[in-house]
C-alpha cells in the first residue's frame, strides 16, 4: 500500500494506482478529456494535470502512479491557471458552432469550458486558418475535423476495442490530425461503421449521419404510410436519454412515444428476429446435413451469424475467404424492410411505393446496411431511413412528448408480435441462445436442457466464449444428428472477432456455429446507443435484456403466432422460394485497407 | 476484386528486415530509396506483409518528414531553413535553385527529376547555408556553387 | 568560478587504443564500472545532464535479464553538429563506450539511433562496426550493436520517442514514470546515452575518474564539445572546459559585435550582452548540448524567435495540447504583434502561455519552448514589437 496526501487529506491506496483513481477514493473528481474507462491511458490532453509539491512540472493524474509521501494538489492556483490555458488552447482550434452542433449539451469540451468560464477568446482563433474537412461520405458516420481535440480516443477505440485500425494519427506538429489510410473518407476504408468511435468521442467531431429531418418530412406527408420497427436493444437504452437510469426498460413508453410522433404503424424488429431464427436455424441444419449425411466436402462450416452489419463488413474486408461461411440470411432489420413493402403492404392493401420504412436501431452500421445495393428485394429500397436510439430521443424531445409520463402502449400488428428469444438478440450470445432454443426443439422435439430456457454458457462478457450442446434421441428425420455435440462460439467486439476467426483459420477453434456481434456487449453497446458507455452501464443493459426475455409470454421463436402466420399465408416454408427472394442476401469482398 | 499482385520489392525488403513491427521503418526507408516516395499500393502491400493495418503504415510513415507519401523526383533537394542557414543566405540559394530548375518550393519538375523542399537543421551550421540532395550534404553554398552542383545532377 | 580563459581540451578526439580499454573493462565488475563513472560526476552531454553513473547504476540494479544500451545519435537541436564530427572522427570510441555501458548494466545488445540526415556516415560506421564485433568475438564478449536510422523527426531525440521509433511506431514520447532505466526500449531496462557522453566514459576508463574531475567546476565536471556557429570568425567544433562564463566565450568566439548568444539551441536560453558576465555555461547556469549561436547587432531577434517557433510548430509530435496548440499560438502571436494586429500587452499573455507549456507539456520539447521564447521576449522586447 502507498501513503500519499491529496489536497491535505491522507490517502492509502494499492501500489500502481494512478493519482486520478486515488483522488476518486477521496471523492475528488479531477477533470479529464482523453481518459476513458474502456481504453488504455493516453495522457495527451493534459487537462488532468495536478500539482505535485516539490516537482518542477505538473503531472498528468491519469497517467502518473502514486508514490510514497507524494503530496498532490488538484485545484491549486498553478493547476487552475494551467487548466484554463489548456481549455483556451483547445477552443482556439475548435469550431464552436454549438447551437448547430449535434453534441450541444452533451459535449465534454463544452462542459469543461463552462466549468472554468472560458470563452473570452484570449488567444488567436486558429480554426479559420486551417483547411478542415467534414467527411459526410459514409451513410453511417460523420467526421468533422474542425471539432477534433485530438484526444485519440477514437483511434484507441478502433485499435484496442475493435482491432479494425481504420483510424490513425497522421503527420505531426501543426499538421497532426486524426485520419484514415491516405486521408480517404470513412466510406472508402476498412471502417465497419460500428460507431464505437462515436460513442467515445468527447465532442461533435464524430457523430452519426442523421436523418431526422427526412423522417419528419415523411411522417408529416399525408400521402405516405410510414412504418417503424424498433430493435431489441433500443428498449433498454432509450430511457438513458430521457431521464431514466441505465438498465431501465422503457418498451411500453417507447411504443407510446412512437405513436405520438405520428408513425402510421409501430412494429417490432423482434418479429423479424424470430423470423431470422426460423430461416437461419433451418440453414444451419441444412449445412449440417450436407456435411454429415451427404459428406459434401464443399459445405461451409462453421456457419456464422449475419445480423451484425459491422461484423459483415469486417469479414468482407478482413476475412473474405470466409464469406461462404456467413449465413445468407439478412439481418432482422432488412428482413423487416423487405416484408414491409411486400407482405405488409399486401395485407394492408397499400401501394408499396407509398410505404416508407423507418427503423430505430442501437446501431450506426445499420445505416450503411440499409443503403447496400442488394437491399432492394421488395422492388424498392427495403429500409428507407435508419435512426439511432439517440436520434429517436431527439425526435421525442422535438415533438414535445413528456416521455416519463407516458402510459405504456403495445405494438401494432402484423409484424409486431415477438418472443423472449427475439429480445435477447440485443445481448452478446443472444442470437446463439435463440437459435439453440428453436433448433434443439425442432430436432429432438424437446426443450433445450437448460433451466428456464436460460442457456447461461453462451451468456456473459468474455470476449470469446465457447459452448456445446449434446444432441441425442432425435426425431426420425434428424437422426443423423444423434450423438453430435453441437459446438458453438460467441464473440463480441471486433478485436475478439478477429481472434476467433484467426482461431478458425488455424484450426484451434473447431465449431459448427459462430455468433459475432461487432460491438462490445452486443447491440446493447452499439454505436447508436446513449453516450456515455462503460462496462457498468453495459452490464445494466444486459440485465435488462434478460429481464425482458423472462417477462415475455412466449420464449421461443417458433411459437410466435405471427411467425406461424407469415409462413402459412405468405412465405410457405423456411428457405423456400419466397424466403430466398426476400429474406436472403449475398456479400462482397472488399479491399484490405 | 482485390487480386493480389505480388510486390517483389516489398517481399524482398520484408525478407531482408523481417516482418515484425520494428521492421516497418527500415522497410519504408528502403522503399523510399528505391521509389523516392511511398505509393498507396506499396503501403497496402507492406501492411499485408506485416499483417498490420494500412492506416497504421500511413500514420507511421507520415510522422517522418523523409518518408514522403507524395510523389517526389529522382533527386530530392532539401534546403535547411533553420536559423544559421537562414542568417547566411539560404533565401538566395533557394531563389537560385528555383530559377535554374524552374521550380517552386514544394514542387517536382515535370520530368520527375528534381523536387525542392525545405528541411530543419541538418547539422552543418558552421558551414551554412547547407542542403541535402537525397542523402548527400552540400555545404558552404553560394549561388555559383549551387549552379555547378545542379549542373552535374542535370547531366546525370 | 569559471576559468580565466577559454580552455581548449583534447580528450574526445584523441585517438585511443580501444582494444586496451576493452580488455581492461572486461576484467572489471559491472558495479566497479558504475562506481568509477559515478565518481567522475560525468553528466549527460546531450543537454539534459543526468548523472551518467547514476543512470548506469539504476539500470544495473534491474533484475530483467534482457537490457539494452542505446546511443542517441539523433542530434537535431539547431546549432548542434558535434556528434556528427565525433561519429565521423572516432566512431570506434563510440562503440567502445557502448560496450562499457553494456558491461556496466548487463546488456547484450546495443542500438545506435542515427538521424536520417547523417545517413552518409553509414558506410564508415559499418566498417568500424565489423572491426568492433571482431574485437568482441576475440574477447568472447556477447555484445552486438545494430544501427537504426531516423527519418527526419527532431522529436525522436527525446529518449522515449526514440524507443518508439526503433519499435516501428510514430515517435511520440511516452508517459513517465516508468523511466527508461526501468522500462525503456521494448519495455526493457535501458540506458540511453548521448554520443559524446559515451566517448567520455571511454576516456574515464582510460585515465580514471579523478583525471576527469580536474577540469570544470563542482557542478559541471570535465570538458564538453561545443558546436559554434552564427556571427563568429571561428565557426566549428571545439572541446572546451566546462564552467566558463558567456563573456569569456564571446571574447574567444565573438566577432566584436555580439549582441546575444543562444545557448542550447532552439530549446535553450538567449543570453543578452548585459548578462554575458553573470551567466555560466554549465549545469549550474545555462546548460547546453553543445549548441552555441552568436548573433551580432545586424540580426533581428524577431527573426530569430520566429525561426525557432516555426521549427517547434513543425517538429512537435502533436499529441499533447499545450505543445501542439501552444507552439502555433506563440508563432502566430508574435506575428500578430509584429503586424500590429495585437498590442504589446498580448506578449505578456504569450509569456504566461509559455509558462503553462513549461509546466503542463508531456515532454521536454513542449517544456523547453518557453526557454527561448521567454528569454528573447524578456531581453529584446522592442525588437518583437516594432
Amino acid at each position: 500500500m502507498v501513503n500519499l496526501s491529496i489536497n491535505g487529506m491522507q490517502v492509502k491506496v494499492p501500489e500502481g494506482t494512478t493519482i486520478l483513481e486515488a483522488a476518486k477514493t477521496q471523492n475528488f473528481r479531477i477533470p479529464t478529456l482523453c481518459h476513458h474507462d474502456d481504453l488504455c491511458v493516453a495522457g495527451n490532453c493534459r487537462v488532468c494535470v495536478v500539482e505535485q509539491l516539490g516537482a518542477k512540472a505538473l503531472v498528468a493524474a491519469c497517467a502518473a502512479p502514486v508514490s510514497e509521501g507524494m503530496q498532490i494538489l488538484t485545484n491549486s492556483l498553478k493547476v487552475r491557471s494551467a487548466r484554463k490555458h489548456i481549455i483556451e488552447l483547445l477552443l482556439s482550434e475548435h469550431n464552436a458552432d454549438c447551437t448547430k452542433c449535434y453534441k450541444n449539451g452533451k459535449c465534454e469540451l463544452q462542459d469543461l469550458s463552462n466549468e472554468f468560464s472560458v470563452g473570452d477568446h484570449l488567444l488567436l482563433d486558429l480554426c479559420n486558418i486551417k483547411d478542415y474537412t467534414i467527411d459526410r461520405f459514409s451513410p453511417s458516420i460523420q467526421k468533422d475535423d474542425s471539432k477534433c481535440i485530438r484526444c485519440q480516443r477514437c483511434v484507441r477505440t478502433c485499435e484496442q476495442l475493435q482491432g479494425v485500425n481504420a483510424l490513425t494519427v497522421a503527420f505531426k506538429g501543426d499538421q497532426q490530425r486524426i485520419s484514415t489510410f491516405e486521408d480517404l473518407s470513412m466510406a472508402e476504408v476498412i471502417c465497419t461503421n460500428c460507431g464505437q468511435c462515436i460513442n467515445r468521442c468527447p465532442t461533435g467531431a464524430l457523430v452519426e449521419r442523421t436523418y431526422l429531418d427526412e423522417v419528419w418530412d415523411v411522417i408529416l406527408d399525408p400521402t405516405k404510410h410510414v412504418v417503424v420497427q424498433t430493435a431489441p436493444a433500443v428498449r433498454v437504452g432509450l430511457g438513458e436519454e430521457l431521464g431514466f437510469e441505465p438498465g431501465d426498460r422503457v418498451t411500453g413508453k417507447m411504443v407510446a412515444a412512437l405513436k405520438r410522433l405520428g408513425f402510421d404503424s409501430v412494429l417490432d424488429t423482434d418479429f423479424t428476429a424470430d423470423l431470422t431464427i426460423m430461416e437461419e436455424g433451418t440453414e444451419l441444419l441444412t449445412r449440417l446435413k450436407q456435411a454429415l449425411v451427404d459428406k459434401d466436402p464443399g459445405v461451409a462450416l462453421p456457419m456464422t451469424t449475419s445480423c451484425s452489419p459491422g461484423w459483415v463488413k469486417f469479414i468482407e474486408h478482413a476475412f473474405p475467404e470466409y464469406l461462404p461461411n456467413v449465413s445468407t440470411c439478412k439481418s432482422p432489420q432488412q428482413m423487416f424492410g423487405a416484408l414491409a413493402k411486400t407482405y405488409y403492404a399486401q395485407v394492408r392493401k397499400l401501394d408499396p411505393k407509398d410505404v416508407v420504412s423507418v427503423s430505430i436501431m442501437p446501431c450506426t452500421a445499420k445505416k450503411y446496411e440499409a443503403n447496400r445495393p442488394e437491399m432492394r428485394s421488395s422492388g424498392y429500397k427495403d429500409v428507407d431511413y435508419v435512426l439511432t436510439t439517440r436520434e429517436l430521443a431527439r425526435m421525442i424531445k422535438q415533438a414535445g412528448v413528456d416521455f416519463s409520463k407516458l402510459k405504456e402502449d403495445k405494438y401494432d400488428s402484423i409484424m409486431g408480435a415477438s418472443t423472449g428469444a427475439a429480445v435477447i438478440f440485443g445481448a452478446t450470445g443472444g442470437v446463439m441462445e435463440a437459435a439453440l432454443r428453436t433448433a434443439y426443439e425442432l430436432v429432438t422435439g424437446r426443450e433445450v436442457p437448460f433451466e428456464g430456457l436460460n442457456i447461461t454458457p453462451v451468456r456473459g462478457m468474455e470476449g470469446v466464449r465457447q459452448a456445446s450442446v449434446l444432441i441425442e434421441d432425435c426425431k426420425e428425420e434428424w437422426s443423423f444428428l444423434n450423438g453430435v455435440e453441437l459446438k458453438c462460439a460467441v464473440a463480441h467486439g471486433l478485436v475478439n472477432a478477429r481472434e476467433l476467426m484467426n482461431g478458425v483459420k488455424s484450426g484451434d477453434i473447431n465449431v459448427h456455429f459462430i455468433e459475432v456481434m461487432a460491438c462490445p456487449g452486443g447491440c446493447l453497446g452499439g454505436g447508436g446507443q446513449p453516450i456515455p458507455t462503460n462496462e457498468k452501464i453495459r452490464k445494466k443493459r444486459t440485465e435488462a435484456i434478460y429481464a425482458e426475455d423472462m417477462s415475455m409470454e412466449i420464449r421461443k421463436s417458433h411459437e410466435n403466432p405471427e411467425i406461424i402466420g407469415i409462413y402459412k399465408d405468405f412465405l410457405g416454408e423456411p428457405l423456400g422460394h419466397k424466403s430466398h427472394e426476400l429474406l436472403h442476401t449475398h456479400y462482397t469482398e472488399r479491399v484490405r485497407y | 476484386m482485390d487480386t493480389i499482385i505480388e510486390n517483389e520489392l516489398v517481399k524482398e525488403l520484408a525478407n531482408k528486415h523481417g516482418r515484425s513491427r520494428e521492421s516497418l521503418i527500415p522497410i519504408l526507408q528502403d522503399l523510399v530509396v528505391s521509389n523516392r516516395f511511398l505509393s498507396k499500393q506499396d503501403m497496402v502491400d507492406v501492411a499485408r506483409e506485416l499483417d498490420i493495418s494500412a492506416a497504421d503504415v500511413f500514420g507511421t510513415a507520415t510522422f517522418y518528414t523523409f518518408l514522403d507519401t507524395e510523389p517526389r523526383g529522382k533527386y530530392v533537394i532539401r534546403i535547411c531553413k533553420t536559423i544559421s542557414c537562414a542568417m547566411k543566405g539560404k533565401n538566395e540559394i533557394l531563389s537560385t535553385i528555383e530559377e535554374i530548375l524552374k521550380l517552386n518550393l514544394g514542387e517536382t519538375t515535370p520530368d520527375r527529376k528534381f523536387s525542392l523542399l525545405e528541411a530543419n537543421c541538418i547539422g552543418w551550421c558552421h558551414k551554412a547555408p547547407a542542403m541535402l540532395i537525397n542523402d548527400t550534404p552540400y555545404t558552404e553554398l553560394t549561388p555559383e556553387k549551387v549552379t555547378e552542383i545542379l549542373r552535374e545532377y542535370i547531366k546525370k | 568560478m569559471g576559468a580565466k580563459h577559454v580552455k581548449r581540451v583534447d580528450l574526445i578526439f584523441e585517438k585511443a587504443e580501444c582494444r586496451e580499454i576493452l580488455e581492461k573493462i572486461m576484467k572489471m565488475e559491472p558495479d566497479e564500472i558504475c562506481q568509477e563513472v559515478l565518481e567522475s560526476d560525468l553528466k549527460g552531454r546531450g543537454g539534459a545532464g543526468f548523472p551518467t553513473g547514476l543512470k548506469w547504476r539504476f539500470t544495473n540494479q534491474e533484475k530483467d535479464p534482457v537490457k539494452y544500451v542505446v546511443c542517441n545519435a539523433d542530434e537535431g537541436e539547431p546549432g548542434t553538429f558535434k556528434d556528427r564530427e565525433i561519429l565521423d572522427m572516432v566512431p570506434e570510441k563510440v562503440f567502445c563506450g557502448m560496450a562499457i555501458a553494456g558491461r556496466a548494466i548487463g546488456a547484450k545488445i546495443g542500438y545506435v539511433y542515427l538521424r536520417g540526415e547523417y545517413k552518409f556516415l553509414i558506410p564508415k560506421l559499418n566498417e568500424h562496426l565489423i572491426k568492433f564485433h571482431q574485437a568482441m568475438d576475440e574477447f568472447n564478449h556477447n555484445f552486438r550493436i545494430q544501427i537504426r536510422l531516423g527519418s527526419g523527426a527532431y522529436i525522436c531525440g527525446e529518449e522515449s520517442a526514440l524507443f518508439e521509433s526503433i519499435e516501428g511506431k510514430r515517435g511520440e514520447p511516452r508517459n513517465k514514470p516508468p523511466y527508461p532505466t526501468t522500462s525503456g526500449l521494448f519495455g526493457k531496462p535501458t540506458t540511453i546515452n548521448n554520443v559524446e557522453t559515451l566517448v567520455h566514459t571511454v576516456m574515464i576508463m582510460k585515465y580514471g575518474a579523478s583525471h576527469f574531475k580536474e577540469l570544470g567546476t563542482k557542478d559541471s565536471r570535465g570538458s564538453k564539445v561545443f558546436s559554434v556557429s552564427g556571427d563568429t570568425p571561428k565557426a566549428g567544433i571545439f572541446e572546451l572546459e566546462l564552467g566558463m562564463s558567456v563573456d569569456e566565450f564571446v571574447q574567444e568566439f565573438g566577432d566584436g559585435d555580439t549582441k546575444a548568444v543562444q545557448v542550447g539551441g532552439a530549446s535553450g536560453f538567449c543570453v543578452p550582452r548585459k548578462k554575458f558576465d553573470e551567466t555560466i555555461i554549465g549545469f549550474e547556469g545555462v546548460p547546453t548540448g553543445g549548441s552555441m549561436k552568436l548573433f551580432n547587432s545586424t540580426r533581428s531577434m524577431y527573426n530569430v524567435l520566429h525561426n525557432y517557433l516555426d521549427f517547434f510548430t513543425e517538429e512537435s509530435c502533436g499529441q499533447c495540447t499545450p505543445c501542439r496548440v501552444g507552439c502555433q499560438q506563440l508563432l502566430k502571436g508574435v506575428e500578430a504583434v509584429k503586424r500590429g494586429d495585437k498590442n504589446s500587452k498580448y506578449l505578456d499573455e504569450l509569456v504566461k502561455l509559455a509558462k503553462t507549456m513549461k509546466r503542463a507539456s508531456k515532454c521536454g520539447l513542449g517544456q523547453s519552448v518557453g526557454n527561448a521564447f521567454g528569454s528573447i521576449v524578456e531581453n529584446f522586447k522592442e525588437e518583437i514589437i516594432y
